[in-house]
């Protein structure tokens, strides 16, 4: 449990904090950052938990702001940091952005909601579209007094009753994104599919809901033949809506969904994946006067599929200067504060390649000790109605009392991951500068 | 009354509007106040003016006032009772946020005047009908509880808590669990213990494991983890029990929330323990994986905390992971405490099949910008070599591509781990020893250096111009640090007794600079030591200076099988997080010697894997070498050095009890330090920590040196010998040892 949680800025002055039991003094909070400070002196790493003098520091960060709770026992570090995470998309969700101006006018209303998501250190409800229900901003603009939703306490504590629409509508989004790392001979090293499955659920009552999935372990256990391909999902986290012990005992996806948007469950599957857009760059580097790339691109998914947004970022020396370009299509554009040009493509046809040059002078002058930096190439884009994994939602019941009619709508896509990065970057003509011995 | 603002200022025109006719002013007034209070200005002193405002249908300004009250209630005592009326009047309020807010605020204003008047409002929210009320009326008890323990337990609210864990809400069972547990802590850390029979020692019977085993699937996140936590302190009866609570568990593995995920992991972790079937265990293995590999795709902070907690569960069970090592490679923009985490897991899962892929990457990382986790990276290419006999050509390869870049520190590190292959594999890469003499000039760092020169004399005889190599460093002897001297003086005596023909001279030239020139009494020591050795008794220089020393190798756990026990049943802690024990960092943050030796773990864990691995390797393995080598030197060596008491606080302890100044490495590569890192360890009985091998530099000292006080004569030779204070026939090593000289 946590004695105390505070946001703090990047010079570490609390802009707002909530004591939540007595036995840490506020006061601790102003050691946070000189700590942090005194260890990076030391070369260590500053870990996002230590301890110091008793007291235990358990800080994120988020921009330009540290949340920190402060805690004087074994506390559960998982615990504490997942609710840190939590504060902040709450706060998100209720401020659009977490900075400190938006900290500074709404003081007030963060003061409410961090009495409400944590009691005498125990986080408690922390579900924002709960919270907005009898914590809003316009609350002097209501005429009767808030009072908490059953939902808080309920059994289905993400969703109120009552809830109408006249129209009775579901869009399902399944999100693949893809994550992978191709080594300098061109081997795919490390790949991942992280799926997502995301709501958005316009229903009226308390709908049940079932959602079917070409799930091959659920196949296998049923019996049934699948017709066409099933696939085996890893990992499966799920939103709380969904009933786990269903879900371990015969792989039904059985829940009363939340109202509005939300994710309701997410996958893994480390499946090797063949990059679906393949990018490789010959670098010709002239020291002290000149550096050039050529960058082929490849997209090597079927021809009836389309990606979108595709953005390439090739990383360039710190000190590269005076760019010129020449591509086949789209444009490109140097992002000096990257240390990167990236390559923009709006759309780019299965199975089709292109190619582009670039052209940047570098300084005559350089450090010799500096090594030279190998950051890989990265890609973004976007392949509507396309998944990596060929999941595919077989059915979606959705059954109420009143017995109305309710239609899914499903779209897919898959997109680039958190890191989709190719050390494809292939240094040609002089050899590396290497230290003089 | 306290004191009041003066009649101007910004607290004066604050207390005047909060006592203005018209509500919105007042409001306005009082979230002025709480600003001021946010960024830290003292406002206490409009405290009776705040408190005016309490009263009002405001929920909003209800809730400001609350919050001002809670700030300030312990600078004025005396006036919080004035707010007393108002809460037994708010938690008698038809709604049932503003009745749980009386009593959730009134619980955190601890102040003693008003703690008797909370008891029968806490009664009544107890037994509200509203779940929202008594799931808060709960966790109050434990914050009275924490005040002023009498009070719950005369009036009843124990009791009263043991019925709420059959509520029919899963909240309200949940924070109910909470709250005992959070009772059961205090209680069980009190002064003096109280006992087993205390209702506020919370015991889990069957019946309430029941209870909340079915309020686990049905309430929040939150309420998870806190069933899970009392789940894992339950003792089950028999084998079936234990299996039954893992089976109904084993479905939160799939919550989204990680620390849902950790706290399952704990439960199973212990009562896995309780399980026999072997088909069972394994397949409770098996499901914990995925959902662990899946807590990498977390924030990185989350993600830190799984990696820690999955470094333990590998000591535990290496067979957890044992296909997914490609998971943790590391990404480019991973934070560096998450890239070093993953660095040691991934040399954790390394094995004959994906050692290549390993290497391959590894070396991709050693090209990277961050010095730091270069130097990491390299380490991790040394430890792969050494815990896989089979890759270590490759490893080494790869060090020489490495050391071609020739960036300094790539290098210098390159040299060091290149320095721990040699100490596992003797005499299998001599042929590399000419690529890294090359690069002598550029070794700047004293552990490179050392490192190096230590591999020159231990092959001394098979490199032509190791006089030359050895004498730029006798040059400068008295510049380098103390570390490369000690490294120096022992080669120079290597390379003597190697050559003797040709190395006279320079054997010469250092004994005289490290007796005549050396400020540093270890330096001194150990010339006076090989001086004598030399002299009288080639023979005996020769066995013990050319001892043969065992291979290293790196153990599977960086904490003792007691202590992983323990951290496995904390998964998910603080504890679990530091690799530490609880009371290492509670309390004052400081701990006594006896916990340390009880606890049988490292001092510092300092990331100093190789330091721990050298030592607990050399303590299981040396033993009998010790007992061996000693046999001719103890015969022939005349006791001309006498023993001294021990002094605990030398250069040389300090440096190894504090396990940072100084590398044990390059102690270890030496026949001394090897020696004192040895018997720090040689028997888990012995429990004193780099005291025995000081002791030998000490007796050094007062022999020769005769700065110390003379000892009796005839105590100092033979495996009684006292120096320590504990003559135990047991421990026969550190003993012998001493009886060398």
């Amino acid at each position: 449990m946590a004695s105390l949680i505070a946001i703090l800025d990047l010079k570490g002055k609390p802009l707002i904090q909530r004591s939540y039991r007595d036995d840490v003094q506020p006061s601790c909070i102003e050691r946070f950052l000189p700590l942090v400070l005194d260890i990076e002196e030391e070369g260590q790493q500053v870990t996002p938990c230590f301890s110091s003098q008793g007291i235990n520091y358990l800080h994120i960060r988020h921009s330009n702001l540290y949340l920190l709770a402060l805690s004087k026992q074994n506390s559960d570090a998982a615990e504490i940091i997942v609710f840190l995470h939590r504060l902040t998309q709450v706060l998100i969700e209720y401020f659009k952005e977490l900075e400190e101006e938006s900290i500074r006018d709404n003081f007030v209303i963060i003061y409410e909601l961090m009495d409400e998501m944590m009691d005498f250190g125990y986080p408690q409800t922390t579900e924002s579209k709960i919270l907005q229900e009898y914590i809003t901003q316009e609350s002097h603009k209501l005429e009767v007094q808030a009072r908490p939703p059953m939902a808080v306490t309920n059994a289905v504590s993400w969703r109120t009753e009552g809830i109408r629409y006249r129209k009775n509508e579901v869009f399902l989004d399944v999100i693949e994104s893809v994550n992978l790392l191709v080594n300098s001979n061109g081997n795919v090293v490390r790949s991942e599919i992280l799926g997502a499955v995301k709501m958005k659920c316009y229903l009226s009552g308390m709908p049940e809901l079932r959602l079917g999935l070409n799930d091959k372990v659920m196949f296998e256990s049923t019996g049934r033949t699948s017709r066409g391909k099933s696939i085996e999902m890893e990992d499966v986290k799920f939103h709380q809506c969904v009933r786990l012990s269903r879900f371990e005992s015969d792989r039904t996806i059985s829940f009363i969904p939340p109202d509005g948007e939300f994710e309701l469950m997410s996958y893994r599957l480390s499946t090797p994946v063949k990059p679906l857009i393949w990018v490789e760059a010959s670098v010709e580097s002239h020291r002290g006067s000149r550096v050039e790339y050529v960058v082929k691109c490849k997209a090597q998914f079927k021809r009836r599929s389309t990606a979108n947004n595709v953005e390439i970022w090739v990383p360039v020396p710190d000190d590269a200067d005076s760019p010129k370009f020449r591509a086949t299509t789209g444009s490109v554009q140097y992002a000096p504060d990257k240390s990167a040009f990236v390559w923009k493509m709006k759309q780019l046809g299965g199975g089709r390649d292109y190619i582009m040059r670039a052209h940047f002078g570098l300084p005559s002058v350089r450090s010799e000790s500096e090594p030279p930096t190998r950051a890989p190439l990265t890609v973004k884009f976007e392949i509507p109605y396309f998944t990596v994994s060929g999941i595919q939602v077989r059915y979606l019941k959705i059954v109420e009392k009143s017995g109305y009619q309710a239609l899914p709508w499903v779209r897919y896509i898959t997109q680039n991951g958190d890191d989709y990065s190719l050390r494809t970057a292939v240094e040609k003509g002089n050899p590396p500068p290497v230290m003089q011995p | 009354m306290s004191i009041r603002a003066p009649r101007k200022g910004e607290n004066y025109e604050l207390s005047v509007d909060l006592n203005s006719e018209y509500r919105d002013k007042r409001k306005d007034a009082i979230k002025r106040v709480i600003a001021s209070m946010t960024v830290g200005k003292d406002v206490s002193g409009l405290f009776p003016d705040v408190l005016k405002n309490m009263q009002t249908e405001d929920l909003e300004q209800k809730k400001l006032v609350y919050l001002y009250l809670m700030n300030y209630a312990k600078t004025q005592p005396e006036l919080v009772i004035l707010a007393v009326n108002t809460f037994v009047k708010d938690s008698e309020d038809p709604n049932p946020l503003v009745r749980a807010l009386a009593i959730r605020t009134m619980g955190c204003l601890r102040a003693e005047r008003i703690i008797d008047y909370l008891c029968d409002p806490l009664n009544r929210a107890l037994r509200d009908e509203n779940p929202y009320v008594r799931k808060t009326a709960a966790l109050c008890v434990a914050k009275l509880y924490d005040l002023k323990s009498s009070l719950v337990i005369d009036n009843g609210f124990l009791s009263r808590l043991h019925e709420m864990i059959a509520d029919s809400n899963p909240m309200v069972v949940a924070n109910t669990v909470a709250a005992l547990t959070d009772i059961h802590k205090i209680a069980s850390t009190a002064h003096p213990p109280v006992p087993s029979s205390d209702p506020a020692i919370f015991n889990i019977t069957p019946h309430i494991l029941n209870k909340i085993l079915i309020a686990l699937n049905e309430c929040t996140e939150w309420g998870r983890v806190a069933v899970l936590n009392a789940l894992s302190r339950y003792t089950t009866q028999d084998e079936k029990e234990s299996e039954h609570i893992c089976e109904r568990v084993v479905p939160q593995f799939q919550h989204a929330n990680g620390s849902v995920v950790l706290a399952a992991v704990k439960v199973i972790m212990i009562h896995m323990r309780g399980i026999r079937r072997e088909d069972f265990t394994k397949q409770l293995v098996r499901k914990m994986a995925p959902p662990l590999v899946t807590l990498l795709s977390s924030p990185p902070e989350v993600q830190w905390v799984a990696l820690r907690n999955v470094n333990l569960l590998l000591q535990k069970r290496p067979d957890l992971l044992s296909n997914e090592m490609r998971v943790f490679f590391c990404k480019y923009n991973d934070p560096l405490y998450v890239k070093v985490e993953k660095l040691d897991i991934m040399v954790r899962l390394a094995n004959d099949n994906n050692v290549d892929a390993l290497l391959s990457e590894l070396k991709e990382y050693a090209s990277e910008v961050d010095v730091d986790f270069v130097r990491k990276s390299i380490k991790a290419i040394g430890q792969t070599a050494i815990s896989i006999e089979s890759s270590a050509e490759r490893c080494v390869n790869v060090l020489l591509d490495l050391i071609g870049t020739r960036v300094s520190y790539v290098v210098q590190e390159a040299v060091v781990v290149m320095k721990d292959i040699f100490r596992k594999y003797p005499s299998t890469y001599e042929g590399v020893i000419p690529t890294l003499c090359a690069n002598l000039e550029e070794l700047d760092e004293p552990e490179a250096k050392a490192s190096l020169i230590w591999i020159i004399g231990e092959y001394a005889e098979k490199i032509d111009n190791a006089d030359e190599l050895l004498g730029t460093f006798v040059d400068t002897f008295t510049e380098e640090s103390y570390q490369v001297q000690l490294q120096t003086l022992t080669a120079v005596v290597k390379l003597f007794l190697k050559k003797p023909d040709s190395s006279q001279g320079i054997v010469q030239r250092v004994l005289d600079t490290a007796t005549k020139d050396c400020d540093s009494p270890d330096v001194r020591d150990r010339a006076y030591i090989y001086w004598r050795l030399l002299s009288t008794d080639p023979g005996a220089a020769k066995a013990v200076v050319l001892a043969h020393r065992p291979p290293i190798s790196i153990p599977r756990t960086t904490v003792s099988p007691a202590l992983l026990e323990e951290l496995l049943g904390e998964i998910s802690s603080l504890a679990s997080v530091y690799h530490k024990p609880a009371e290492t960092f509670i309390g004052h943050g400081r701990i006594g010697a006896d916990a340390v030796q009880r606890k049988g773990t490292e001092l510092s864990d300092d990331h100093a894997f190789a330091q721990k691995a050298f030592r607990t390797v050399v303590a299981g393995q040396q033993a009998e070498n010790l007992l061996d080598f000693d046999e001719a030197p103890a015969q022939e060596e005349p006791s001309g050095l006498a023993a001294t008491r021990i002094l605990p606080s030398t250069p040389a302890t300090a440096s190894f009890l504090s396990g940072t100044s100084a590398n044990p490495l390059d102690d270890l590569v030496s026949i001394f330090g090897g020696m004192s890192a040895s018997s720090a360890h040689a028997g888990a009985g012995a429990n004193r920590p780099g005291f025995d091998g000081v002791s030998i530099g000490e007796g050094a000292l007062g022999g020769l040196g005769g700065t110390t006080s003379p000892p009796p004569g005839g105590a100092s030779f033979g495996p009684g010998v006292d120096a320590l204070g504990s003559p135990n026939a047991g421990h026969g090593p550190q003993e012998d040892l001493l009886g060398l000289f």
